[in-house]
């Protein structure tokens, strides 16, 4: 017999997975995909905070071009260097933003473009190194105006 | 009309670490914006860049939505060798660019 409450419960559970598939299904990634995202290029490996610095201003006016960079701790030797370095954020229509593929001919592991940041969100990098490590540094940004899905920049 | 601009020192010692600019007018349209009737705007971005130094591939990027219109890519690569350095931008609707730059090495 399905009592009252157990009924309330299961339409929860109903509505609570309607909630999820509608937040899923917007326009927004989520930290979850984001993380997907991040599994998709780093496999089984772990990622570990550190040696990776990405640079943004911390506070955005104009989100269609935000000047990003991004720097890696490594002596870009041979033996020891950057693979590659993926760039993800959280809140963007998609998670990945951009993947360089570098060598140890690239003397310095750096690079550095412009993107678009939807909304107040955190921007990750992670760096595939020659050993087969991964790296991450992260850092939050604060939107004013945003991209992506405003019709105002037309 | 120009369609890349690429920036790298026209002369450089041997083993110096020089940066690299590439440049191209490209709008990157996101896919995620609608016209004023509704319409969504069709994707039209930049999906990969491709950096040849003597014809050997010395970077490379994979550009997503996310990248802002006129893509600039900054990044270093050693100077070992006089030569040509290639950029190519390739993209959705058959989009292609090719520029080159000449570099002397002493």
């Amino acid at each position: 017999m399905t009592s009252r409450r157990h009924f309330l419960i299961a339409a929860g559970g109903v509505a609570g997975g309607v909630g999820l598939g509608s937040v899923t299904g917007t326009a927004h990634a989520t930290p979850d995909e984001m993380q997907e995202a991040v599994r998709k290029v780093t496999g089984q490996a772990p990622v570990r905070r550190g040696k990776v610095r990405l640079d943004m201003p911390p506070l955005i006016d104009n989100s269609n071009s935000v000047p990003l960079s991004v720097t890696v701790e490594s002596p870009m030797t041979p033996s020891d260097h950057v693979k590659a370095i993926h760039v993800f954020t959280e809140k963007n229509p998609l998670p990945n933003v951009v993947s360089v593929y570098l060598g140890p001919r690239a003397g310095r592991a750096g690079i550095a473009t412009r993107v678009r940041i939807a909304d107040t969100q955190t921007v990750t990098a992670v760096a595939e190194l020659s050993d087969g490590t991964f790296w991450s540094g992260s850092k939050s940004v604060v939107v004013t105006l945003s991209a992506c899905l405003e019709d105002g920049m037309i | 009309m120009t369609e890349a601009v690429v920036n790298i020192p026209a002369t450089t010692k041997r083993g110096e670490i020089i940066e690299i600019k590439a440049l191209v007018r490209h709008p990157m349209e996101t896919g995620f914006r609608r016209t004023q009737l509704g319409e969504l705007i069709p994707r039209d971005i930049i999906r990969q860049f491709v950096c040849l130094y003597n014809g050997i591939e010395i970077f490379r990027a994979d550009l997503h939505p996310a990248i802002a219109a006129n893509p600039l890519l900054t990044f270093t690569t050693v100077a070992t060798e006089s030569g040509t350095i290639t950029f190519r931008w390739t993209g959705d609707k058959g989009f292609s660019v090719t520029e080159s730059a000449a570099i002397t090495v002493v």
